[in-house]
């Protein structure tokens, strides 16, 4: 659960948390995008070194490293699976750069989290909700989307609740084979689900009650304003990606001296 | 018996729930833990059965630390029943429900069934016995969680908010209930807002504030003691806010039981109709 960490909003005051959530949700793009581009070890670090200005900036290095620190096993996973699939297929070798390969995997998977974790972290459900709101994405779905994303801890919350219920009844989460240990997990799906389901209805209730959907035209009190500082973030996150991307396709990383 | 001692807990948020709690739940007690939101009272109860350990401090049961044995063996002894039924129920009938519990403890199904039978009969449950649980209300919900508690028949029950959602009479069932499961030999504890409740029980009261435990005692002493009601935002029992704004016609304030109320005020009328 503590993955859910680095998705939860704190509101605080620092000139990352004031960007516009379009020019933030640009900048976690451009980070994604160069992640996804290159393999490198050396440039995934530099990316994920890149990262720390704004996290440290933005106050939210705490809650960034606890979901950083949640993300850890799904890391060791990729990591292993890669190891044991390039093993198997490479004729039962480990060569040197498959386990730096593996690596590189394993840690782009933190820089691209880390990059969700900034957006999420410093940019309030509210503002999301407006952004897309403001790029004209049709009203139920916006709602739809942040109410999920806002439901996210109250679910994780609940899910820990049960478990502890059901614990109290004699059942023995960690003992048994693979079979037992899954079907261990019925007592603790079921309610979940069930009140996830329970909970959307009356959540409609309530919003039919208070007249969702009664006007076709939503006007908004808040309007999202570009700024200097947006143009300025969205200038500087453009040229990085421009030039990581002639750097990739057009100069070759082999002629870096970086590699 | 349930012994904790100097015991603090923070959640992994980091706010500190209990702040140097030590309190001792004896063999056969009845005890009522009492206080405002958030004072730490569902915190030191989950403490009882190992859900949650201590972060300094120690919780042992019968002399067995809870750090050292998982929560499913330590419900064996100490059954908590949760404030919402809905965190528990899951099987397709009322039946299956109650024997979940037996089979994690490995019970026989032939005892499985007696013990159903038996359990669902003394709740009241039993012409639910196939039914779905999810189709009850709310008030049947809570009576099938606690029966799938007290199946196995723990030593200690601990119910959290149990008059949540029931009416006069069920409260008044249940209130028979606990005050039953006390004389045979079993602890009850109970975690409620419910002061009526409690002054119709009269148990021992544990009143806790901020994490800490500032009030212990009879029912009698603490739910007529003002200051520290107030301090833990506590109404006190409505007989005796009564007694209290009579107390210039000189009504003791430490009046709990309507019986004794109402000979109190007999007396005070008797004395002015006749002089």
């Amino acid at each position: 659960m503590k993955v859910f960490e680095g998705l939860k909003f704190r509101r605080r005051e620092t000139a990352i948390h004031r960007l516009d959530p379009r020019t933030k949700f640009v900048v976690s793009i451009v980070i994604f995008t160069l992640a996804l581009v290159f393999t490198e070890l050396p440039f995934l670090f530099l990316l994920f070194m890149g990262q720390l200005p704004l996290i440290y900036s933005a106050k939210v290095h705490r809650e960034w490293g606890r979901s950083v620190r949640g993300g850890l096993t799904l890391t060791i996973i990729i990591f292993a699976t890669n190891l044991l699939v390039g093993y198997f297929s490479n004729g039962m070798v480990i060569t040197e750069g498959l386990v730096l390969y593996s690596f590189s995997l394993a840690f782009r998977f933190i820089v691209l989290m880390s990059s969700f974790s900034i957006f999420f972290l410093t940019t309030s459900p509210d503002d999301l909700s407006l952004a897309l709101q403001q790029s004209h994405i049709p009203y139920e779905f916006c709602f739809a989307f942040t109410t999920a994303i806002r439901f996210v801890p109250v679910l994780a919350n609940e899910a820990q609740t049960i478990m502890d219920a059901q614990k109290s009844r004699g059942l023995e989460l960690e003992k048994g084979n693979f079979l037992k240990r899954i079907r261990n997990f019925i007592p603790i799906l079921i309610p979940l689900i069930v009140g996830a389901i329970r909970r959307s209805l009356e959540l409609a209730e309530a919003m039919e009650s208070r007249a969702f959907g009664a006007k076709k035209e939503r006007t908004s009190l808040y309007l999202l304003r570009m700024r200097m500082s947006d143009w300025g973030a969205l200038a500087a996150s453009g040229l990085v990606l421009a030039s990581a991307l002639y750097i990739r396709y057009f100069v070759g990383l082999s002629r870096l001296p970086l590699t | 018996m349930i012994e904790v001692k100097d015991v603090y807990y923070s959640y992994p948020s980091g706010i500190e729930a209990l702040s140097g709690v030590t309190v001792t739940i004896c063999d056969r007690e009845f005890v009522a833990i009492m206080g405002e939101n958030g004072a730490g009272k569902s915190t030191l109860v989950k403490h009882f059965n190992g859900i949650l350990k201590p972060s300094k401090g120690q919780v042992t049961v019968d002399g067995v630390a809870t750090t050292k044995e998982s929560v499913a063996q330590l419900s064996r002894n100490v059954g908590l029943v949760f404030q919402n039924p809905d965190h528990q129920l899951f099987s397709e009938t009322v039946e299956e429900e109650v024997a979940f519990g037996l089979r994690n403890f490995g019970y026989r199904d032939k005892e499985i069934d007696e013990r159903t039978t038996r359990v669902l009969d003394l709740l009241d449950l039993a012409k639910y016995r196939k039914a779905s649980p999810f189709i009850l209300s709310g008030g049947e919900r809570k009576r099938v969680a606690l029966a799938s508690v007290l199946a196995w028949d723990p030593k200690v029950v601990v119910l959290d908010e149990p008059t949540v959602g029931q009416d006069y009479r069920q409260k008044e069932r249940l209130r028979q209930f606990v005050l039953k499961l006390n004389e045979e030999d079993r602890s009850v504890v109970m975690v409620t807002h419910d002061v009526e409740f409690v002054a119709d029980c009269s148990p021992r009261v544990i009143v806790m504030s901020h994490g800490r435990i500032v009030g212990d005692g009879d029912a009698d002493d603490i739910l007529t003691d003002e200051a520290l009601l107030t301090k833990a935002s506590v109404l006190p029992p409505q007989v005796t806010q009564l007694l209290w704004q009579l107390s210039d016609l000189g009504l003791p304030r430490n009046v709990l039981d309507l019986n004794k109320a109402k000979k109190l005020l007999d007396n005070v009328m008797g004395v002015r109709t006749g002089g």
